[in-house]
């Protein structure tokens, strides 16, 4: 395949937060004790003018705004979600008139659980490699809702990353990208259900660890290398626990993955999750480095990137928010105004 | 507001595109086809703001408009564009923040929508530098 | 240009007037001001009428023909009848084109009427068909007020004069006090700037009593030329200017925040026309549909520095017995708002002013009255001038 990889990247986190023990505690739980399962403190909460577009939005202005990119050379924008404001409607064209990306490209909304963001990576490319497109935008962004009461509304978070993806000027080659995808019903949505059902235990090891080790195994196979080649590593964070019980399975180490596990302090942004991870880490990564992704998505299947940081990842530092920045200074909510703001008091 | 109305508005709601009128040099935001100063000797060409600008004066709204009860109380201010022009707009913070003289820079918010049912509005809103 | 007279006046109740429907209410005020004026139906030569939105309170456009039709003037005489819209100034022009009509020698004798029915719909409706008279495309749709707007002059003209919320409740406070002995006003309640300072705040710095109300009322005045007018009354109160100016519509477009500059400009127009200044008024009506707005008003007119006029509402300077009486009515505050109508009723109080019969609110010796009706947040202003002598 051509060289392909990451022309520039950004992300978006709202600034309000709702720490787990106040989650608990409207419920009558322990909160301690499901922050100590979970490794997870607080989660992040839209304002009530922001929605998965607006983040989205935010996240692809700041890619843009990186490199300077002339928006008329984005030939495909493709978000992945599974809060996407319209079920018909795509958020991708409201993206591509608020980056200035129209008329002549093509778009589409992607959904497949949390690793929507990455499918349209993949996607781009593809399209970009081939020649077919210049520049190819893939975003993935999320303001996932858990019901009240549930185990997910604990890490259910808002959140997004764009990714500019093109053949020339990179800040980060890709080298080969591996999936693995099943029928696997361990967690979904039905249309016009406001909340996801999920099949609780069933989503750990037959749904997560499953694709997560299958695509990833199979990628080190497919280009011949291991985890000590890595210097970085980031897997879908639905909490804590399970990216760090996946490094390990693989034999990752915690000191490859802290840079990426954002979601300690995140929750999960479900589209948003890996995605948010990687930028966490291009962030901060120096020039050689390598890094290995995987994410996931319920339905299910997992995606895994091999990346290899260019010397040019050091021309974009600073022109935009980082990771680090969007998650400094939150705006802690109490449940009430939280709920509110997830739209869970119905008027 | 109806689909069509929002729709020939979309580029200068979301990316603050107004008018500049070269025979006075003078900046328009929103957009203007006829300039004040000029009117048929003017010439007038697209302009696409840059989204800094201050504070010239606020309020914070508690008895809100339709379709904003949610959002209430929320803080309406006018801004001035570096550029010259000066635009009514929401500014996102907590009210106790909201200084006349503040600098500002835009942000992609969703403004409305039209029914649960109906059109989302998405614009431009500002927030505190 | 011939010289023109007010012949008759009258208006209505104003309040929630819930058994009056639009035509009830400009039946009876046509009816009461075509009594007042002497005339017979006959001599009606047209009619202006001013009404906002019959459209969006009562899902009535062509309020002209409506009108004509059920004061009796349309089926056998067929008076020409024409609506005029300028959201709260609507009045203010109805008033200005009658005048127009006579003055220019077309008509010699014409009514101009003023009817808004408010309270059919509820109260975030109602707010709603008002805030079209702002820009609705750049300023309502990011969530903008009428009380949001005027906020934000008072917010701007406290900053750079020092105006405190105690001097625009006291705008309040004089109005309701005057409103008192007014019978037809919507509040008749003395107030006191406590009550102000401590009622609801609706757009911070303005609270609940700081804004006029949601009023229905109709008010009509028969407008003649000079030259016949003795022959209907004994006191007719002569148009010595009509002035009218637009400004911009949206609030953020205006070059000072704190002026309307359509006031400024149509009173400089009216005391042209007139040959006066404010030397040689009275009594003022003006528009305050919120304390903030009177206080620019009295400023934008000439009659106080920019940035005085708090101080000199305070000082009393504007009250019943000050230097310069404002709002002797009740103003829209205490008086009430019914939109089309308020243009007009300031035309009635100043009649009734002149001619001596305002009982508990005559201002002793008032020769010499001027009206201001604003439009939205300053995007029309119409002010008019009327003396006892021709």
């Amino acid at each position: 395949m051509m060289n392909v990889g990451i022309v520039s990247y950004g992300a978006y986190i709202p600034r309000y937060r709702i720490k787990l023990e106040n989650i608990a505690a409207v419920w009558g739980a322990d909160g301690q004790s499901f922050i100590n399962g979970l490794q997870v403190k607080e989660k992040s909460v839209p304002d009530l003018d922001e929605d998965t577009v607006t983040i989205a939005v935010e996240a692809a202005r700041s890619a843009i705004k990186k490199q300077n990119i002339d928006p008329s050379r984005i030939g495909a924008i493709y978000t992945g979600s599974e809060s996407h404001p319209y079920a018909v409607k795509p958020t991708s064209t409201i993206i591509a008139a608020a980056v200035g990306a129209e008329p002549v490209l093509t778009a589409a909304d992607f959904e497949f659980a949390c690793k929507a963001g990455t499918a349209a990576i993949q996607t781009c490319m593809g399209m970009a490699g081939s020649g077919m497109i210049d520049l190819g935008l893939a975003i993935g962004a999320d303001v996932s809702q858990g019901a009240p009461g549930d185990a997910l509304e604990y890490t259910a978070a808002a959140g997004g990353a764009a990714y500019i993806i093109g053949t020339s000027d990179l800040v980060a080659v890709i080298e080969d990208t591996y999936s693995f995808t099943t029928d696997t019903p361990d967690f979904w949505r039905r249309e016009g259900m406001p909340y996801p059902e999920h099949g609780g235990r069933f989503t750990g090891e037959p749904g997560y660890f499953k694709h997560v080790t299958s695509a990833a195994n199979g990628l080190m196979e497919k280009i011949g290398t291991k985890p000590s080649d890595y210097d970085h590593a980031v897997f879908h964070q639905p909490n804590g626990k399970f990216p760090q019980n996946a490094a390990k399975m693989l034999g990752f180490t915690m000191d490859q993955i802290k840079t990426g596990l954002v979601v300690p302090m995140l929750g999960n942004t479900y589209s948003g999750s890996c995605m948010i991870g990687l930028a966490a880490i291009l962030d901060e990564a120096k020039a050689g480095e390598r890094i290995f992704m995987t994410a996931f998505g319920s339905g299910a299947g997992s995606d895994a990137f091999s990346i290899t940081v260019t010397d040019k990842i050091e021309e974009i530092r600073n022109k935009a928010p980082t990771v680090k920045q969007l998650l400094e200074n939150p705006i802690y909510l109490d449940y009430a105004t939280y709920a509110k703001h997830k739209n869970k008091i119905k008027v | 507001m109806t689909v069509s109305r929002f729709w020939r508005k979309i580029p200068h709601r979301y990316n603050l595109i107004g008018t500049h009128c070269t025979t006075c040099n003078e900046y328009y935001f929103p957009p203007r086809q006829m300039c004040p100063n000029c009117r048929r000797d003017g010439n007038i060409e697209s302009h696409k703001f840059e989204g800094n600008g201050e504070v010239v004066t606020y309020t914070v709204i508690h008895s809100a408009a339709k379709g904003f009860e949610m959002q209430t109380p929320y803080n309406l201010a006018i801004i001035k564009l570096d550029e010259g022009a000066s635009l009514t707009a929401q500014v996102i913070c907590h009210r106790d923040e909201m200084r006349i003289g503040m600098r500002v820079h835009s942000v992609f918010r969703k403004l409305g929508e039209e029914s649960e049912k109906g059109m989302i509005y998405y614009g431009t809103k500002f927030v505190p530098d | 240009m011939r010289d023109v007279a007010i012949i008759g006046a009258s208006y209505t109740k104003f309040g929630e007037l819930w058994d009056r429907s639009l035509r009830d209410l400009i039946v009876e005020a046509g009816v009461a001001a075509i009594g007042d004026s002497h005339i017979q139906g006959e001599e009606i030569d047209s009619i202006y009428v001013g009404n906002m939105s019959g459209g969006r309170f009562v899902e009535q456009e062509h309020v002209g023909s409506l009108i004509a039709d059920y004061v009796g003037l349309a089926r056998e005489l067929h008076v020409p009848a024409t609506r005029v819209e300028a959201a709260c100034a609507s009045g203010g022009l109805a008033l200005r084109q009658a005048i127009l009509a006579v003055a220019s020698g077309y008509d010699d004798i014409v009514v101009a009427a003023g009817v808004e029915k408010m309270t059919d719909v509820d109260m975030n409706t109602a707010t709603d068909a008002l805030a079209a008279a702002a820009d609705r495309e750049w300023e309502g749709i990011n969530g903008a007020t009428f009380p949001g707007l005027y906020a934000m002059i008072a917010r701007l003209h406290m900053h750079k004069y020092g105006t405190t919320s105690e001097q625009l409740a006291e705008v309040s406070v004089k109005n309701h006090f005057n409103g008192s002995m007014n019978p037809r006003a919507q509040f008749q309640n003395k107030i006191t700037v406590d009550t102000v300072l401590n009622s609801v705040m609706v757009a911070d710095p303005l609270h609940v009593f700081d804004c006029s109300p949601i009023t229905d009322g109709a008010a009509a005045v028969v407008v003649a030329s000079a030259d016949i007018a003795k022959k209907y009354t004994d006191t007719p109160i002569y148009v010595k200017a009509t002035a009218q100016a637009s400004g911009t519509i949206s609030l953020h477009d205006r070059v000072d925040i704190t002026t309307l500059d359509a006031s400024v400009v149509a009173g400089q127009r009216a005391f042209k026309m007139a040959g006066m200044t404010t030397d040689d008024i009275d009594l003022l009506e003006v528009h305050d549909c919120f304390t903030i707005a009177e206080i620019c008003a009295i400023e934008d007119l000439g009659f106080f520095k920019k940035g005085d006029g708090g101080r000199a509402t305070a000082a009393g300077e504007t009250a019943l017995g000050g230097n310069i009486p404002v709002n002797t009515s009740g103003g829209l505050k205490a008086c009430g708002h019914p939109v089309g109508a308020t243009g007009i009723k300031q035309a009635v109080e100043i009649t009734e002013q002149l001619r001596g019969t305002a009982g508990g609110r005559q201002v002793d010796g008032a020769n010499v009255g001027m009206t201001h009706n604003v439009g939205g947040s300053g995007g029309t202003a119409a002010v008019h001038i009327f003396s006892r002598d021709r």
